[in-house]
């Protein structure tokens, strides 16, 4: 069987770290992908500004999977500030690469995370991050 | 691992006596069909035989029968070859909003040449309505083109009833049989069409190879030019195995029994797995072809467990398109865009078994369950 994705990538799609919802959570993150149309909500613990836990959840591809799967693993025991600076660049490095065509569904969970800290943010000094705007289009509606 | 083929609609295995009857035709007998001498005649006779194969399977004459590199150019060779031939009685053509890249795509290459294209929408089953086609032929139009049944969701159309209308109005019908061939029984004259696409790869036959029927005094340019071959319609030195494997496959050819296995799986997901819908219309359809949306969760992700199991059939999902666009079938037959994003095809062969069925239905509810886990649309569990 020869699939498209790194044996990395495949482990954690199959093997997905931190899935499922949150009791409580400080801050929520839902995005869509204005690309292919799939979702994706992330949710964050915050303590003394560190990000405690992070969980998702992932309608989409192996990509969308394994990124989000990434991505809560690479935020959990970080500063807000050092958290932020996840790139969804990095993320797939650390899966060990996507397929060029797949490169847009990290930056789904690159933005997810983003919107959880923004929401965070947003119930605890009432303002949020500075220029954060992500891409929140329903699924019905996509176009490119 | 078990390794189970339930893909036969993106392509199927040469049978072993295709390959068998092809195997002299690469180094022993390797003459050139246009040549004169014996090295030539003995493929040329190969050729021909071939192509009275074709004719017998479809119901034409042999001449009627040109040989393609496959479903595509068969396609675009019927759309072309009419638009261009006939622009000068007019510049539109009737087609469907379910059809084959092939079609769709070398019409909107010639709505770039200036030619207007009408989209015929279809109704939830996928059916393209005769009466639909009627009014929307003007006096400009030259050519309809209708599959004769869908790849993705199995909808076999009402070709014959829509032939009649098509004729009345003197314009060629064309139809892309390459899902139907070597699976129904087609016969030209009762589908009565005057151009038929079909492809042997996908009946047990080799790739890049298929035919294009013609019917006799239809007014086409010529798809290649070049030497004088196919009687000047198509230029090229004849593929000669694969031609014959065509011929092969086409005398091997019978009608599917796979309906009764193909029953039991849609039963066993509809029925299992809760919040599914089966696609295409529930009789009208091709006896192998399968096609499901499992709400919730994406094809892609289905595809890739099932794989992991040994299982391979294919989605409607925007995830797996190069295009990131979901079938264009399925929101056709108006399905949302996460319930296209859920699709799964399963088309079964004649080497399926009612162990590989029984295997499907064990393997694919766990994976839905545990997609829907992690699916923020789910909210049936937590
Ligand atoms: S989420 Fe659709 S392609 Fe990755």
């Amino acid at each position: 069987m020869a699939q498209p994705y790194s044996d990395k990538v495949m482990d954690h799609f199959m093997h997905p770290r931190n899935v499922g919802e949150m009791e409580n959570p400080d801050g929520v993150g839902k995005v869509g992908n204005p690309i292919c149309g799939d979702i994706m909500e992330m949710y964050i613990k915050v303590k003394d500004n560190t990000i405690v836990d992070a969980k998702f959840k992932t309608f989409g591809c192996g990509a969308a999977i394994a990124t989000s799967s990434m991505a809560t693993e690479l935020v959990k025991g970080k500063p807000i500030e050092e958290a932020l600076k996840l790139t969804n660049k990095a993320v797939a490095e650390a899966l060990g690469g996507l397929p060029a065509v797949k490169m847009h569904c990290s930056v789904l969970a690159e933005e997810a995370f983003k919107a959880a800290v923004n929401d965070y943010l947003i119930k605890t000094t009432g303002k949020g991050l500075p220029d954060f705007k992500p891409h929140d289009e329903p699924l019905t509606e996509h176009g490119h | 691992m078990k390794k189970i083929y339930l893909d036969n609609a993106a392509t199927t295995p040469a049978h072993p006596d295709v390959v068998l009857a092809m195997q002299p035709y690469f180094s022993d007998k390797f003459g050139n069909p246009s040549s004169i001498h014996a090295f030539g005649q003995e493929t040329r006779s190969a050729v021909e035989a071939a192509r009275e194969k074709v004719a017998r399977l479809i119901g034409s004459s042999v001449e009627e029968v040109v040989f393609t590199s496959g479903g595509t150019e068969s396609d675009n060779f019927a759309l072309e070859g009419v638009a261009f031939a006939n622009e000068g009685k007019g510049k539109h053509i009737v087609t469907s909003k379910i059809e084959h890249h092939a079609v769709l795509e070398c019409c909107e290459f010639l709505k770039k040449r200036g030619f207007e294209i009408t989209y015929l929408p279809v109704d939830q089953y996928g059916l393209v309505d005769p009466q639909q086609v009627k009014k929307a032929i003007t006096d400009q139009t030259i050519l309809v083109s209708i599959m004769h049944a869908n790849n993705e969701i199995g909808t076999v159309e009402p070709i014959a009833e829509i032939a009649k209308i098509v004729k009345e109005k003197g314009v060629y019908f064309h139809t892309d049989a390459v899902q139907t061939t070597g699976h129904l029984p087609i016969d030209v004259k009762e589908l009565g069409v005057d151009l038929l696409s079909l492809s042997a790869h996908k009946f047990y036959g080799p790739k890049g190879v298929g035919a294009l029927y013609i019917k006799k005094g239809a007014k086409l340019v010529s798809f290649l030019h070049g030497g004088g071959q196919e009687r000047g319609r198509r230029a090229s030195t004849e593929n000669v195995p694969g031609i014959v494997g065509l011929g092969a496959a086409c005398a091997l050819a019978q009608v599917s029994k796979v309906a009764p296995l193909r029953d039991k799986l849609m039963q066993g997901i509809l029925s299992r797995i809760p919040e599914t819908r089966l696609n295409g219309h529930p009789t009208l359809r091709l006896p192998n072809n399968l096609n499901v949306s499992i709400k919730y969760v994406e094809g892609e992700s289905l595809l890739l467990n099932l794989d992991l199991q040994g299982i391979a059939a294919s989605t409607g999902s925007a995830c797996t398109s190069g295009s990131l666009d979901p079938s264009h079938v399925l929101l056709a037959i108006g399905l949302p865009h996460e319930e296209a994003h859920g699709s799964l095809r399963f088309t079964l062969g004649q080497a399926t078994t009612e162990e590989d069925i029984d295997y499907v239905l064990e393997a694919l509810p766990p994976i839905v369950q545990k997609l829907r886990s992690m699916s923020p649309l789910y909210k049936g569990a937590k």
